[in-house]
């Protein structure tokens, strides 16, 4: 496992030898932020003092830019013949995909960090919640890197990069849907309540809604988590093959 | 050293390698020869542990790379075709990579590696540059050195020279035929010279099979007096 690192340092500041990272960066604050002020974030009328209204938006917003992040992870690989290099280097299949995955997964949280200053301005117009800023950040990174582990894998599927780019973003966007009301209200008047709940408990925005509540729910954690590890354990999978 | 059983891999119905067997011991250098898709690079693609076989199998140093694939990776030094290597890194920073992979930590030892790959491969005046910007035969010259960097037992050179001026194939044979004393070496060519210059035994390859094993003398025997490339056309066509 001494093998990630040097995997992990060489992806992490991959994204930083080109200008993908800064566009990336710049990109995604510009989009947060003027979600939130937008009509529809209400940032300003809310009212409160919270970031309830920026991190709304996260869901919606990951399903674009996270598999922007992820195509690249083995498609790039593939094209450029590099795979070949990489998989006959000491390093087990496993070790690869977690040193490429925690790179991107790294980089993405620098990217939800990079918001911070949202808090401090909210911090100086009122009192918010500490509380509930720290576990809305911690459920915007584990929701990132459920959002990874599924681009991670499409992307180990294909050596072309828009390909991999739909692909992800089609998976990602089916579990957003999963939750919406409207749909799981279709889905009610075909299938059984239990099995339409179930269904619809695979929808990212249902566990990541009670974080933006300050509630840090065991089985939410463990959500992202499995579902990281599962997509995690198929990239293998579908390296090996 | 490197020990190849009944290796067969089949893509659809064709069979790009189809029952090659040889071995390779420490000391030898191995030179592999066929026309296009004859199936050299599946064969070490199959060795190196990048690809699976469909059946047979490829041992280095006993391993079998089927059951402990990083124990054979650790041994082997290898340059795919082309030379495959990061674009956006500088020549440095990929060595650099590639010796901390290779399980040298210590910046000291480090920098020792790659200062003496880039000295061997005279690719020290481009160390800063990014690997995209090098031409052809300097980013072969970085596959090479990076093959090279943990001296391994075991080289797999898939077109080592192509791309290299005359000064530098005669530079990477020189290289190649003074390190192979300890090691155990096979490589690729479409330069039927190159194997008369430094290989100690040749395979020539058609369509997945061996059509001659011999020493390079031996295979210049067979037609006394006949230029190599007529032998090679006759054997395989
Ligand atoms: N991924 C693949 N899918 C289908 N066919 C393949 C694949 N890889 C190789 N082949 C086929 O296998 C055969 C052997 O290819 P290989 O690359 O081993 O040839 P080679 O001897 O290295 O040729 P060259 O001298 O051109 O490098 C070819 O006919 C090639 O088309
Ligand atoms: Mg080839």
């Amino acid at each position: 496992m001494s093998q990630i690192r040097p995997l992990f340092k060489r992806e992490f500041l991959g994204y930083f030898r080109s200008p993908v990272a800064y566009v990336f960066l710049i990109a995604f604050l510009l989009i947060s932020v003027s979600l939130a002020f937008s009509r529809y974030g209400n940032f300003f009328k809310a009212g409160t003092a919270s970031l309830e209204t920026y991190f709304l938006f996260f869901p919606w917003l990951f399903m674009f830019i996270v598999p922007a992040v992820g195509m690249r992870l083995w498609s790039e690989e593939k094209r450029s013949g590099t795979v070949e290099l990489l998989l006959t280097l000491p390093v087990t299949t496993l070790e690869a995909v977690l040193g490429k995955f925690l790179a991107g997964w790294a980089f993405l949280t620098l990217a939800v960090l990079l918001s911070f200053p949202m808090a401090l301005t909210v911090a100086f117009l009122g009192d918010p919640d500490w509380g509930i800023i720290a576990s809305t950040y911690l459920g915007a990174i584990l929701m990132a890197g459920a959002y990874l582990g599924i681009c991670a894998l499409t992307s180990a599927l294909t050596k072309n990069q828009v390909i991999s780019f739909i692909l992800s973003l089609a998976a990602c966007a089916m579990l957003v849907f999963l939750g919406l009301s409207s749909f799981t209200t279709t889905l009610e008047s075909f299938l059984p309540v239990g099995i339409a709940d179930v269904v619809s408990n695979f929808s990212f925005v249902t566990h990541f809604d009670a974080f933006t509540k300050g509630i840090v729910d065991p089985k939410d954690v463990a959500f992202f988590l499995s579902l990281i590890g599962f997509t995690l354990f198929l990239n293998v999978v579908a390296l090996e093959r | 050293m490197i020990e190849v059983k009944g290796l067969v891999k089949t893509y659809g119905n064709k069979h790009a390698v189809d029952g090659i067997t040889f071995t390779v011991k420490r000391g030898e250098i191995l030179g592999f020869l066929g026309p296009n898709g004859a199936g050299k690079s599946t064969t070490m693609k199959m060795i190196t542990g990048f690809i699976r076989p469909d059946a047979g199998t490829a041992t280095v140093g006993g391993i079998d790379v089927a059951v402990d694939p990083v124990g054979v990776k650790r041994q082997l030094g290898y340059l795919p075709e082309s030379a495959p290597a990061y674009p956006e890194m500088t020549v440095e920073e990929f060595l650099r990579f590639i010796a901390e992979i290779r399980g040298f930590r210590e910046t000291s030892e480090k920098r020792a590696r790659v200062e003496h790959v880039l000295g061997l491969t005279h690719l020290a005046s481009v160390r800063t540059q990014t690997i995209e910007t090098l031409s052809k035969g300097y980013k072969q010259r970085v596959g090479f050195a990076q093959a090279l960097i943990h001296n391994p037992p075991a080289l797999v050179l898939d077109e080592p020279t192509d791309g290299l001026d005359p000064n530098q194939k005669n530079e990477v044979r020189t290289l190649i035929r003074n390190m192979a004393a300890e090691k155990a070496v096979i490589l690729s060519t479409h330069i039927l010279e190159e194997v008369e210059a430094i290989c100690t035994r040749v395979i020539i390859i058609a369509s997945g099979r061996i059509v001659a094993d011999e020493t390079p003398s031996a295979l210049r025997a067979r037609q006394p007096g006949a230029r190599l490339d007529e032998i090679f056309r006759a054997l395989t066509t």
